[in-house]
């Protein structure tokens, strides 16, 4: 008993961790189920059907390479013009710089419902057809602000008199943003061009009001829901969690790997 | 900072010899540096952020049918019309929005507190199973928690055994002996959904405290619970201001949780701004809705930072 009440915050966390995880967890067992009807909410029997066949759903494959596109595009438009403007904000000062910062903050102090219905007034207005570039240019619009964040972060942590030591070794300008100042904001950029990715891939609610007919891959999910879902869908929700893990240890092993022989 | 400091280095790197004029121009050119750097992203935002709040501000005083056309009328009656009809699903919204907001700092805090002062070595591994879950869509989970409050299930089984159901039967949360399509499964899935942007902001804050203040408030003879409260706590002020913003905001606007674990007596704001504008095709009343939710946000947000005094937000 007192064991227990010492370690209460460690039980009460990791409490929280199994709530957090525990969904995934289920969408992993559901993956091998093999539903009577339409609908995959309870279990059956054990099958690998849905492994052996992805792409078995119509227009599951689809939905995924179009929301893989229009993640990559808005990655990296959101990317560089996120960039350019977190090193104008952190590296000069000029007027208006208040104005600019929020209009930085206003996009994520907002419902997202709030964005997507003024957005979608703009472009019937506008008279404009919705479909992929639609739904590119809101991406871009929302994730914007995100990758400013991340990378004027790492940039305010940078040490300017590098840059200057680059200037005195004759470096041109090019040659030291290239050679000096990108290497080190490449972490933040990084890190700001993943979270775009991440939050374009999974947005259904933007999506939902400027995609006109268009279907993308969370827009499938929510339609299944209503249709019957597809034992497919947990097979790639299972599929990008693995791969999402995979990745960070990986790394994290390369990371150890090269901090030890650093030390050596 | 760059600007600032260069004039006075750059006469004293060339040789002395140079005249003026080249030097004014480039700093002249330089100057205008950061508005190029600015101009492309920021014309992005106020063509596609800024501009459709002005669009959606003249729909929503239009009057008019899809079939006629909509005129600007400032017919501000909208307004009121539409608060009218639909302030139960308004006041619906910020309920449930508050509640999974106070349920995310509740049960985030430990897990933030364990991350960032007990762990140790197996920190990585447990922020990994933080983030990690992200990379499944927000829907398929959401969806999977249909599975796990199904009606046989048993989760349900559990509570109804121990006579948790009645109580919340009782409290108007459940019905009867289910919990999807009540409002507890739709706090549950907003919980669920906005957890991670709470517990990631409070663990940069926690970070942040230096683990010496426990020990000094160890050896003034405070209690665990009182250097909690006292120490730790305010130290992390920051960070609960910005995760209860990162969860209160989007969850307020949120329709999904309430459209696939709820019922029609669940439905929040979100929803019925999505089916005015997408289904009924009603403009006006869909646009004065969702710019009643954003002053209601606004409002909140800016009185609830002023009473939680954090600067270091922006």
């Amino acid at each position: 008993m007192r064991l227990l009440r010492r370690n209460l915050v460690v039980i009460a966390g990791l409490g929280t961790l199994a709530y957090l995880i525990l969904p995934n967890i289920v969408v992993m067992v559901f993956s091998f189920n093999r539903p009577k009807g339409r609908f995959n909410y309870s279990w059956q029997t054990f099958s690998l059907d849905a492994w052996k066949d992805p792409c078995g759903a119509a227009d599951l494959c689809g939905s995924l390479s179009l929301s893989l596109r229009i993640a990559a595009w808005a990655t990296l438009g959101a990317t560089v013009l996120g960039t350019m403007i977190a090193f104008a904000l952190v590296r000069y000062r000029f007027r208006a710089r208040g104005a600019v910062n929020s209009l930085i903050f206003l996009p994520m102090a907002m419902p997202e419902v709030v964005m997507a219905a003024s957005l979608l007034t703009l472009f019937l207005n506008l008279g404009a057809r919705l479909g992929f570039w639609t739904v590119l240019i809101a991406h871009i619009m929302f994730c914007l602000s995100f990758v400013v964040t991340a990378v004027k972060a790492r940039v305010m942590s940078m040490d300017p008199r590098l840059e200057e030591a680059a200037r005195d070794l004759y470096a041109g300008p090019v040659q030291t943003f290239v050679r000096v100042t990108l290497p080190i904001a490449a972490p933040g950029i990084a890190a700001g061009a993943l979270l775009a990715f991440a939050l374009s891939f999974d947005d259904f609610i933007i999506t939902n009001f400027n995609a006109g007919s268009t279907v993308t891959f969370p827009m499938y999910v929510w339609g299944s829901a209503q249709r019957g879902t597809p034992v497919q869908i947990n097979v790639i929700g299972t599929a990008m969690f693995a791969l999402a893990v995979l990745l960070v240890v990986g790394g994290q092993l390369v990371g150890n790997r090269r901090r030890k022989s650093a030390a050596r | 900072m760059t600007a600032t400091e260069a004039p006075p280095a750059a006469p004293a790197s060339p040789p002395p010899g140079p005249p003026d004029p080249p030097v004014r121009k480039a700093s002249a050119r330089k100057r205008l540096v950061p508005y190029w750097l600015l101009l492309p992203g920021i014309l992005w935002l106020l063509v596609f952020f800024a501009l459709p709040m002005v669009y959606q501000a003249s729909t929503s005083v239009q009057t008019g049918s899809l079939e006629e056309g909509f005129q600007v009328t400032w017919h501000f009656a909208t307004y009121w019309d539409a608060l009218q009809e639909y302030y139960p699903q308004f006041v619906r919204s910020l309920l449930y929005a508050g509640t999974a907001t106070a349920l995310c700092l509740l049960l985030g805090y430990p897990l933030a507190y364990l991350l960032a002062f007990k762990a140790g070595r197996w920190r990585h591994l447990l922020l990994v199973l933080v983030i990690a879950p992200f990379f499944t869509s927000f829907l398929i989970r959401t969806l999977a928690w249909k599975t796990i409050l199904a009606d046989g299930g048993p989760v349900v089984g559990v509570l109804n055994s121990l006579h948790v159901l009645d109580v919340t039967s009782w409290l108007g949360w459940t019905e009867g002996s289910r919990v999807l399509a009540t409002p507890m499964a739709v706090v549950c899935g907003l919980t669920y959904n906005f957890l991670p942007f709470m517990i990631l902001p409070l663990c940069t804050s926690l970070e942040r405290v230096d683990g010496r203040l426990h020990e000094a408030a160890g050896d003034l003879y405070a209690r665990p619970w009182t250097t909690f409260r006292k120490v730790t706590f305010p130290l992390s002020m920051p960070g609960v201001v910005s995760g209860t913003l990162l969860t209160f905001i989007p969850a307020s606007g949120d329709y999904v949780n309430a459209e696939l674990l709820g019922s029609t007596d669940t439905k929040m704001v979100g929803s019925v701004i999505q089916t005015q504008f997408l289904r009924v095709l009603d403009y006006p009343t869909a646009a004065a809705l969702s710019f009643i939710l954003m002053a209601v946000v606004l409002v909140t947000v800016t009185l609830y930072i002023r009473r939680a005094g954090t600067e270091d937000l922006v």
